[in-house]
């Protein structure tokens, strides 16, 4: 139960970073993207505070705990292939994120802003994973057939 | 149409802070990566094993956002692209992220806060890919 309510509290601190940001309204977002245009810059004020505070946060964490408070360890990937899917995909995440406005982190929290076109979006995103997982097992058996 | 939005500097560094403290937390706490795309990717049938503190993440990502606009905040909201646009964006951006293994949280700063060479070129290759296609959207197809 302390477990659900941490999560809970957790997630609750990023969907309210992520609201307050400006990272939950897909016309700032697109406006960071549109140097030639109606430009906005404040999302490197996003990235920027976000990255530096959780690598000053992370190597606190990985410096005094030899694992989490809640788990046996750590899990945290660790392949460091970069591989064609890893591109591609990255690629195709960078078009549609262009072409909405919206990704996942973003998303998700602008679900609790109450618009429709949030949910279009989120629907249309959970559609586009269980496709691509589908098609990836596809893609596995076939060749290991 | 004016998609003029206003340039908020100080919202929007503090807002990254929180991000980078529930990044912090979940990891000293959980042993997790605060990335959107695992998240929810666990919670879409195949469900995975662990889900009951996925679900508990997401709840109080989208619950945090209501209670802070019904007690008196406010969040811009514009959404530029037609609904068709959006549920194709939706969909590509599901593709992507499922075969990218992440996104703007994941990749980009929970890994890129790890240094993960995957995650550094994650986020160049997406950060390029987005503004190349805003670009094309904007300027050369007057979307």
């Amino acid at each position: 139960m302390i477990k659900l309510l941490s999560s809970l509290i957790i997630g609750g601190i990023f969907g309210l970073g992520i609201a307050i940001s400006g990272m939950a309204n897909p016309a700032k977002v697109l406006n960071f993207f549109d140097l030639f245009g109606t430009w906005d810059p404040s999302l490197i004020f996003v990235m920027g505070g976000a990255l530096v505070t959780a690598a000053i946060g992370y190597r606190i964490v990985f410096g005094v705990q030899s694992k989490p408070l809640f788990e046996p360890s750590f899990l945290v990937p660790t392949s460091r292939d970069i591989d064609k899917r890893l591109v591609i995909g990255s690629a195709v995440f960078g078009m549609g994120w262009g072409i909405a406005g919206f990704c996942p982190g973003g998303a998700i929290p602008a679900l609790g802003l109450g618009h429709s076109e949030t949910v279009v979006f989120v629907v249309a995103m959970a559609v586009g994973i269980v496709a691509a997982r589908l098609a990836n097992t596809a893609m596995v058996k076939s060749a290991t057939a | 149409m004016d998609y003029t939005t206003e340039f908020t500097p100080w919202l929007s560094l503090g807002g990254g802070v929180l991000i980078g403290i529930s990044a912090t937390l979940l990891m000293a706490l959980h042993g997790r990566i605060a990335g959107m795309t695992g998240i929810l990717t666990g919670i879409i049938p195949p469900v995975s094993a662990d889900w009951p503190w996925r679900i508990a993440f997401l709840a109080g990502a989208i619950l945090a956002p209501l209670v802070f606009v019904t007690s008196g905040g406010s969040v811009p909201f514009s959404v530029p692209p037609s609904t068709t646009l959006l549920a194709i964006g939706g969909a590509i951006v599901g593709v992507g992220v499922y075969f990218g293994s992440g996104c703007t949280s994941g990749h980009g700063v929970c890994g890129m806060a790890r240094l993960s060479p995957r995650s550094i070129v994650a986020t160049i290759v997406f950060m390029i890919a987005t503004f190349i296609t805003v670009y094309v959207t904007r300027h050369m197809m007057g979307l």
